[in-house]
């Protein structure tokens, strides 16, 4: 059946499949995160469980220090802020202003994940790693598992800003932005619950 | 409301007594304790309850199959007929009634049920028994006989008995299937379990959740005699040569399989306790040698 | 050496142990001779380019199924040794079966059935039908169905290569904690345990997300929620619980590994973990899942219900609000695997209560089937006779149900053979039943000609006959005491008779299968006396009967409008036209095959491989490719094409000279 395909199809089809593939992405998009949403309230519900577990050692009120928190979600926000002036340029079609903004978010998620990977390698080095207790094992998979997520993020924006730059604004490139602004958004939410859940109660 | 509960009844002790007569290996069915009669009587009322929808269902099935086969001219062809209110009124409804009269049941019996509620005879004190899971053996330790056994489970006729349980091995279920009542038996945990037996006699005991490559020797026996009986299996016990310190523990809790009953006269104070909390704060292990794991 | 090829020595085969090398060996010469017999007709290319590469629902469809039938007959040769040793390891005799490998056999058996066999064949079927009932020419995103099905396979050959390196898991199909942390399970069967059921896991996740928007966003026009099939239904029901559940799987799994790889203690005993979460979390999954598998299942049996009786559904909107609100329920029910952890009598009794609601909506479904029946004109094919053994099977197998979910009585059932005798009367006689009804069906459909009747009733009849002489035996040992999953029992239980007759109701299931798979020999090699030029053998009702058989690969030539529950009844015999046969073909709008998913599948195995065996720069190698795939599609805009409407018409021509001819 391959040798008969021919490629002359109409521009105003691809335009309705456009529209069709776009709604049905997003759509798809969206379930997706929902799921997502249901695997970090297994962590949630873990963290919730095991967190008073701490098995003679420290727990969240001698660990967390809620400044060094408080920094890295200013640059979580601001990332996502940063992120929605982008989604603004692509819908005023400006290149180089997406590319800029997107940029920036870059940095700023880059920053988060610098702080927290060396939250993580203190904790390790002072002997509060995982394997401590229970309390801290569920610690680390909830922040390590959003983390995971933000740098996941992280090298699918990396590989945007290249084809923004290499193919422009096409409705696939917008399409796989869109995706990546609903992901990114997602994951500033999920933060904001585990900085009140982990951190704040914790500090409390 | 009357008219169906007798019926129920009715049924029940039909179903009950044809299987009563059946073979005397039904334990469940031949139960020799109080929570496990009252166990085997929620499942015939349950099923008698459900019967009342199933047989008809089994009967109209294959009325209607034998009845509307195509090759039958005689039957009715109505294709139109897809819906009817007073039908969908009867098969919502008739489910919803028997589910309802069960969910009274089951919210009466899960209650009076309840392993952890403790049962009450007036002037009999409960027998305390700690069940320790063990790869692959049961621990008992009698706390206020000082004795303890393995593999071998003695108890008085008509006095409660309060099992406290967990483990010191893999998860596992701990079931006399005879006297009724089945608690998970976990490590760092208490679970707990009250059974009253009824009749004197042996009955078998088992692990009910796999643990690995000992399980099939998991059972123990449980003999119930007079009161009488049981101190003078205490004082037997106390006669005999072992005694369960710390290290003999050590030793006990190295994975062996179809472990033959053992007695000791004598348990380390707290043993139990220190086996829950072996789990529960660091430095504990030590002591009771995990190492040996 | 060693380190190169991180715990992977030659111990890891096993030798010693006769049972397991018999099995590797001829599931490796099985192997061996399909690459042979493949190789010498010179039909990879074929295979790559036509089956590996495709995106067609279809043909995945039917990849999935051939897969789950393989499997089934693996998942029986357990059962069937299973079986056996239960049935001469009494007293003196310890069987042929050390504990240690019966173990990893039952652990095997039940995550074959469900994941490898019931699994593929649910969404296979659903693969093979919801597109075309739904008037649409493909899924929602179809390079992701190739790659869902590749990672399921991934799953699949691990499953088969745990028999001939290393060894499975010995701790149950849901492999409870703590028996499966790394201190009670050293060797690598729980791992591969781990990484076969994430792998497919995902893929699984994946399927259904496409699945639900393929239902929500490609219905054709008219087709309203009200107006979709049955199976449709079931099947947009089924891909909710996926969405839902499986996510909690793999955070279940993704905990456990956690603990076995870096020292996490999520699940361990001590340090302050607690088994128990991982078993609800797993329960939290594992209800949803069955519900998944038997959903589907009422589908099957409601479109094969109807059609054989040449009677709609009675009741369609009931049925649609019963297996809604059994999918809602599903979720608040899982406590009722664990009654006896001792979560006290207010919660014991709140998930009893649930789970026995689940009941009224399910009976509400039987009773519904029941009345389609009630004046309707019953052609007895071999889909029928599975639906007429399931309503009675499963009839029994609710009320063991029910009985387990009333704590009371679970205290003491629980964990016993009534449970095994409980889930197999109702995924025999409820998803077996109607996947087997399901394939008969729909055969016509998917391969253009009939499936052979004679073979098919009498493999019900085995299956049926076989089911009550292998099962009822289980029941009535639970109530003498016997627990599940022992290898030997001392003689004085008086359990072997029982044991006994249990085996012989396997060997009848056996003869029950072996009818199955000549049913399809016979019936491939009779395919021309059954083909089926009309594209609708059973004077269906809904949209798939509206396309030849087997469709073209773009399903339908112009996309149908429909404006009632069964479109194409109603275009048949009341006048009621689905297909504006007035204007002219368009071209029509298809993805591309790639290969990619396979690929990704390939490494996605060699990651799971060097995770179970710590082979490190194996893992950070298909890392790194599957990375790289993964950039690369993302790269490629050529993704689809257009098929003219010269060349739709000269298919649908060619398609309609064949018709006439017959």
């Amino acid at each position: 059946m391959t040798s008969q395909i021919l490629n002359n199809h109409s521009a105003d089809h691809h335009h309705d499949h456009d529209a069709e593939a776009t709604a049905k992405v997003a759509f798809g998009f969206w379930i997706y995160i929902m799921s997502d949403c249901i695997l970090f309230s297994c962590f949630f519900a873990s963290y919730a469980v095991l967190h008073t577990n701490v098995f003679g050692g420290a727990g969240p009120k001698e660990l967390f220090d809620l400044n060094y928190v408080m920094v890295e979600t200013f640059l979580l926000l601001t990332s996502s802020f940063t992120y929605g002036l982008a989604m603004l340029a692509t819908h005023k079609n400006n290149k180089g202003q997406v590319l800029v903004w997107l940029f920036i978010t870059f940095l700023l998620g880059l920053g988060f994940i610098g702080m927290e990977i060396n939250e993580f390698h203190h904790l390790i080095i002072e002997g509060n790693g995982p394997s401590r207790s229970a309390f801290l094992s569920s610690f680390f998979g909830l922040v390590g598992l959003h983390g995971l997520h933000v740098t996941c993020g992280l090298i699918w924006m990396a590989l945007l800003m290249f084809q923004v730059s290499t193919r422009g604004l096409t409705a696939m490139v917008n399409r796989k932005l869109a995706c990546l602004s609903l992901f990114w958004h997602f994951l500033d939410i999920i933060w904001i619950f585990v900085f009140t859940v982990v951190y704040l109660m914790g500090v409390m | 409301m009357n008219k169906i509960k007798n019926f129920i009844i009715a049924i029940a002790a039909f179903v009950g007594s044809s299987l009563l007569t059946g073979c005397k290996d039904l334990v469940l069915i031949h139960s020799k304790g109080m929570i496990g009669k009252d166990e085997r009587d929620l499942i015939f009322t349950a099923v008698a309850l459900m019967l009342l929808v199933v047989i008809p269902v089994i009967i109209l099935t294959l009325v209607f199959a034998y009845k509307y086969r195509a090759s039958n001219p005689n039957a009715k062809y109505d294709p139109g007929f897809t819906h009817s209110t007073k039908i969908e009124v009867v098969v919502w409804g008739v489910p919803i009634i028997i589910i309802g009269i069960l969910a009274v049941i089951v919210w009466k019996t899960t209650h009076a049920l309840d392993p952890y509620k403790p049962i009450e005879i007036e002037g009999v004190k409960p027998l305390n028994v700690q069940v320790v899971a063990l790869d692959w053996k049961w621990l008992f330790i009698y706390p206020e006989q000082h004795v303890a056994t393995v593999n071998y489970l003695q108890l008085p006729v008509g006095v409660p008995v309060d099992f406290t349980v967990t483990a010191d091995a893999p998860m596992n279920s701990f079931i006399i299937p005879q006297l009724g009542g089945q608690i998970y038996a976990m490590a760092g945990m208490k679970t707990h379990l009250s059974l009253l037996a009824d009749e004197e006699g042996v009955y078998d005991g088992r692990g009910y959740v796999i643990n690995g490559n000992g399980f099939n020797g998991m059972h123990f026996k449980a003999h119930v005699t007079s009161q009488s009986g049981f101190d003078s299996w205490v004082q037997e016990v106390k006669s005999s040569p072992n005694s369960l310190t710390t290290d003999a523990y050590k030793q006990l809790i190295k994975p062996t399989e179809y472990v033959q009953p053992q007695f000791y006269a004598s348990v380390s104070d707290n043993l139990f306790e220190d086996i829950v909390m072996k789990y529960m704060m660091p430095g504990m292990d030590d002591m009771q040698g995990m190492d040996t794991k | 050496m060693i380190d190169f090829l991180g715990k992977l020595t030659w111990d890891a085969i096993p030798i010693h142990e006769p049972p397991a090398i018999i099995a590797g060996a001829m599931m490796v010469g099985g192997f061996v001779f399909l690459v042979a017999l493949v190789t010498y007709f010179k039909k990879w290319g074929y295979l790559w380019k036509e089956w590996f590469t495709s995106v067609d629902h279809k043909r995945i469809g039917l990849m999935y199924i051939i897969i789950a039938i393989v499997m089934l007959l693996r998942g029986f040769a357990d059962a069937a040794l299973m079986r056996t040793q239960q049935a001469i390891s009494v007293g003196s005799n310890y069987g042929f079966l050390p504990p240690d490998h019966y173990n990893q056999i039952f652990t095997a058996h039940g995550v074959i059935m469900i994941f490898f066999v019931a699994m593929p064949l649910v969404v296979g079927l659903m693969n093979l039908v919801v597109p075309l009932q739904i008037g649409a020419r493909d899924v929602a995103f179809p390079y992701l169905n190739s790659l869902s099905f590749w990672l399921f396979m991934v799953g699949m050959v691990l499953m088969m290569l745990s028999l001939v390196v290393g060894s499975f898991a010995t701790t149950g199909w849901v492999n409870y904690a703590p028996l499966s942390e790394k201190v009670y399970s050293p060797g690598v069967g729980v791992d591969y345990y781990i990484w076969a059921l994430q792998i497919s896991g995902i893929g699984t996740t994946i399927s259904g997300i496409n699945f639900f928007v393929t239902i929500i966003k490609m219905r054709c026009p008219g087709m309203t929620l009200m107006k979709m099939p049955v199976f449709t239904w079931t099947a947009l029901c089924s891909n909710i619980l996926i969405i839902i559940s499986f996510p909690m799987m793999t955070a279940a799994l993704a905990l456990l590994t956690l603990d076995r790889y870096l020292g996490f203690h999520f699940f361990t005993d001590t340090a302050g973990g607690n088994p128990m979460l991982y078993v609800n979390l797993i329960w939290a999954w594992g209800h949803p899942e069955v519900y998944i598998l038997v959903l589907p299942a009422f589908g099957v049996f409601s479109e094969v219900t109807s059609t054989f009786s040449r009677k709609p559904l009675f009741g369609y909107a009931t049925m649609v609000y019963a297996t809604v609100s059994i999918t809602v329920l599903s979720f608040i029910v899982w406590v009722h695997h664990f009654f006896t952890m001792g979560a006290g009598a207010n919660v014991n009794a709140f998930f009893g209560i649930m789970t026995t609601i689940i009941a009224i909506p399910t009976g509400v479904k039987i009773f519904n089937w029941l009345f389609t029946m009630f004046r309707g004109r019953i052609w007895f094919t071999a889909p029928m006779y599975f639906t007429i053994g399931f309503i009675i099977t499963f009839s029994i197998g609710g009320m063991t149900g029910v009985l387990l979910a009333v704590p009371g009585a679970d205290f003491i059932l629980h964990n016993s053979l009534f449970v095994v005798a409980h889930f197999h009367n109702v995924i025999i006689g409820g998803v077996v039943f109607a996947l087997m009804a399901g394939l008969s069906f729909w055969c016509p459909k998917a391969l253009g000609f009939k499936m052979n009747e004679g073979f098919g009733k009498a493999s019900f009849w085995f299956w049926l006959v076989g089911f009550y002489v292998a099962f009822i035996p289980l029941y009535v040992l639970s109530f003498m005491g016997a627990t599940r999953r022992i290898s030997h029992y001392d003689a004085s239980t008086g359990w072997h008779p029982l044991f006994v007759i249990a085996f012989v109701g396997m060997l009848l299931i056996a003869v029950g299968i072996a009818c199955q798979v000549l049913q399809i020999l016979v019936s491939i090699i009779k395919a021309k006396e059954n083909q089926d030029y009309t594209g609708d053998p059973w004077d269906g009702r809904t949209l798939e009967w509206a396309t030849s058989s087997p469709p073209p690969f773009y399903n339908f030539a112009r996309i149908p409008t429909v404006e009632t529950l069964e479109p194409h009844w109603d275009a048949k015999h009341n006048a009621k036209p689905i297909f504006d046969e007035s204007k002219p073909y368009e071209d029509i709008h298809m993805p591309r095959n790639t290969g990619v998913g396979a690929i990704i599948g390939l490494f996605a195995f060699t990651l799971s491989f060097g995770l179970i065996w710590y082979i490190w720069w194996l893992v950070i190698a298909s890392g790194l490719a599957i990375f790289a795939c993964v950039v690369a599609r993302s790269l490629d805009h050529d993704i689809d094409y257009y098929v003219p409407a010269e060349e739709v018409e000269r298919i649908e021509h060619e398609l309609m000279l064949r018709r006439n001819k017959a």
